[in-house]
């Protein structure tokens, strides 16, 4: 009878192959992950997306550019801003438009304010991952402010839709700045709380560190951007290597770590918190008066080339490409979205771990699967 | 016997960590005043939305049932997934000129995105959002509405 068990843990062909989702509450989203185990070690991971896939690149062929930014709202829908942000830059890139320092200051607040909820939520589902129900309640809870910020200026809570090329949709609301600056001398007392339940809980700390390590030189080769890449001490932050908008006038750190596992890639994102909190406070006093929106042509027609965007979205590096034949409607456009890019760095991050780290891996990737599939 | 001491460390170290976790946790089950969650279906009355916040598309009428939609279709020009359409008639005003007004605005509730291009660039102001939020309906088809309401008129001077 023992020798028997013995043959089934050696022999490389008794592989189990289990369907991790779609509907997998750590996936966050339709993500199917086809894995292949031995015992409970992973041996290999084939993900396959298309679940949600809408077509969003074909559907900008057929609009007009100021119409794309609702599409961009619903790709990486934690990062809608910069999303919309990369539309508008590119945009007003290709046109030649000066946009006053006022548009530019309330975009990078307003995209700070993103890539906070987008962490928060990112510290709330990874806590819950891994089995801590309190982590998903209290990120929520801070959370809930900033989409009442978000709602009292734009009108959406996730789903913005507030830059439009050329500027803004609206001004702010006159309780915007109090309401940031509230939520900032609110926050900077939660987060320590973070720490104590989370980061410094000793099932957490066993669970995540020396898991799912990743190299700089495989960090490059992946083309892992975003806070998972500096955790492996490659520096790639758009907004430091190429400023847009108000980033050029904001002191902030590149949050890098050099040893790239789990834990760290969840430190990169908590420390991000704490910098996004030091670039809103250096803007929130000092935004320029002006108009909030340029005068643009009724219909926006880009000339005739190529253009390219890239900005720094709360998981990574988006970039946009779009090729213009001069027309109101763009001929072709293509996202280079960075879940996609950071999914294909699973198989070889948790091959040889566990099953139960392979789900602290993917959380510590913080995916969103609308963003994969577009 | 340094290594049990250590081991006996970690194990202490451990059981603190998770004891300070608990700690805050049971902070908030004695300060039920930062409790957030709100009791929805039963403060409805009292729950009021941002003036913003786009709940429907609406065309406000003013007491003697009057609008400001000329007809004109650039909302529905702008519209990216044809939510809006603008069905319009030719009137005979009073002078004998014929002008273009509106017979029936339709929005299609269940298509619209909220993507505020059409409040946007109305040039008349003709629409808004409404702060509704509660659209769950049994039947698809009450989510077409016709927005200016029957017999009402174009607000004079709005051109």
């Amino acid at each position: 009878m023992e020798e028997k068990v013995e043959i089934i843990a050696t022999d490389e062909k008794q592989e189990f192959i289990v369907n991790m989702g779609p509907q997998h509450p750590s996936t966050h989203g339709v993500l199917r992950l086809v894995v292949s185990l031995q015992g409970e070690t992973v041996k290999n991971i084939q993900p396959h997306i298309g679940y949600i896939h809408r077509g969003i690149e074909k559907m900008c062929e057929s609009i007009t550019y100021p119409q794309i930014i609702h599409l961009t709202d619903r790709m990486d829908y934690l990062s809608a801003h910069q999303n919309n942000e990369s539309v508008c830059l590119l945009v007003e890139k290709a046109l030649e438009v000066d946009i006053p320092d006022r548009i530019k200051v309330i975009r990078t607040i307003m995209s700070e304010l993103s890539r906070l909820q987008s962490h928060q939520l990112f510290w709330a589902t990874f806590g819950m991952d891994l089995g801590g129900q309190t982590c998903y309640f209290y990120g929520l809870r801070d959370r809930e402010m900033i989409l009442d910020i978000f709602e009292e200026t734009t009108g959406g809570r996730m789903i913005v839709s507030y830059n439009c090329p050329g500027g803004l949709m609206y001004d702010i609301h006159p309780n915007f700045q109090k309401r940031v600056k509230d939520f900032i001398k609110y926050f900077r007392k939660k987060l320590p709380e973070y720490d104590t339940i989370l980061t410094g809980n000793v099932i957490f700390r066993e669970r995540t560190s020396g898991i799912g390590p990743l190299t700089l030189q495989d960090a490059i080769s992946y083309g892992i951007t975003g806070p998972s890449a500096r955790a492996s001490g490659l520096s790639c932050d758009v907004r430091k290597h190429e400023p847009y908008s108000a980033y050029d006038k904001v002191k902030f750190n590149e949050v890098l770590f050099s040893e790239g596992d789990t834990y760290h890639r969840y430190m990169a994102r908590n420390d991000e918190m704490r910098q996004s909190m030091n670039t809103i406070e250096q803007l929130i006093d000092n935004i320029p008066e002006g108009p909030y929106a340029v005068k643009m042509k009724p219909v926006i027609k880009l000339p005739e080339g190529e253009y390219f965007q890239r900005v720094e979205t709360a998981r990574g590096e988006l970039g946009l490409f779009v090729i213009s034949d001069g027309n109101k409607n763009p001929y072709r456009v293509k996202f280079r979205s960075p879940n996609f890019v950071n999914l294909g760095v699973l198989n070889h991050l948790a091959k040889g771990f566990k099953i139960a780290d392979l789900i602290a891996i993917a959380g510590s990737l913080d995916f969103v699967i609308p963003d994969m599939d577009r | 016997m340094r290594s049990i001491i250590e081991y006996l460390k970690e194990i202490f170290n451990g059981v603190l960590s998770l004891l300070r976790g608990m700690r805050v946790t049971a902070g908030y089950f004695f300060r039920p005043s930062e409790i957030v969650t709100q009791k929805y279906p039963n403060n409805r009355k009292d729950l009021v939305m941002f003036e913003r916040f786009k709940g429907e598309v609406v065309m406000p009428h003013n007491e003697s049932n009057e609008h400001k939609c000329t007809g004109c279709g650039i909302c529905e020009i702008n519209c990216p997934n044809g939510t809006i359409e603008v069905i319009s008639k030719t009137i005979v005003t009073e002078d004998g000129k014929k002008k273009r007004a509106i017979d029936r605005h339709i929005y299609r509730l269940g298509m619209c995105t909220f993507c505020a291009l059409c409040v946007k660039t109305c040039p008349s102001n003709a629409l808004a959002f409404s702060q509704k939020f509660e659209h769950a309906v049994f039947d698809r088809a009450s989510l077409i509405k016709q927005l200016n309401k029957p017999g009402s008129q174009l607000m004079k001077g709005v051109e």
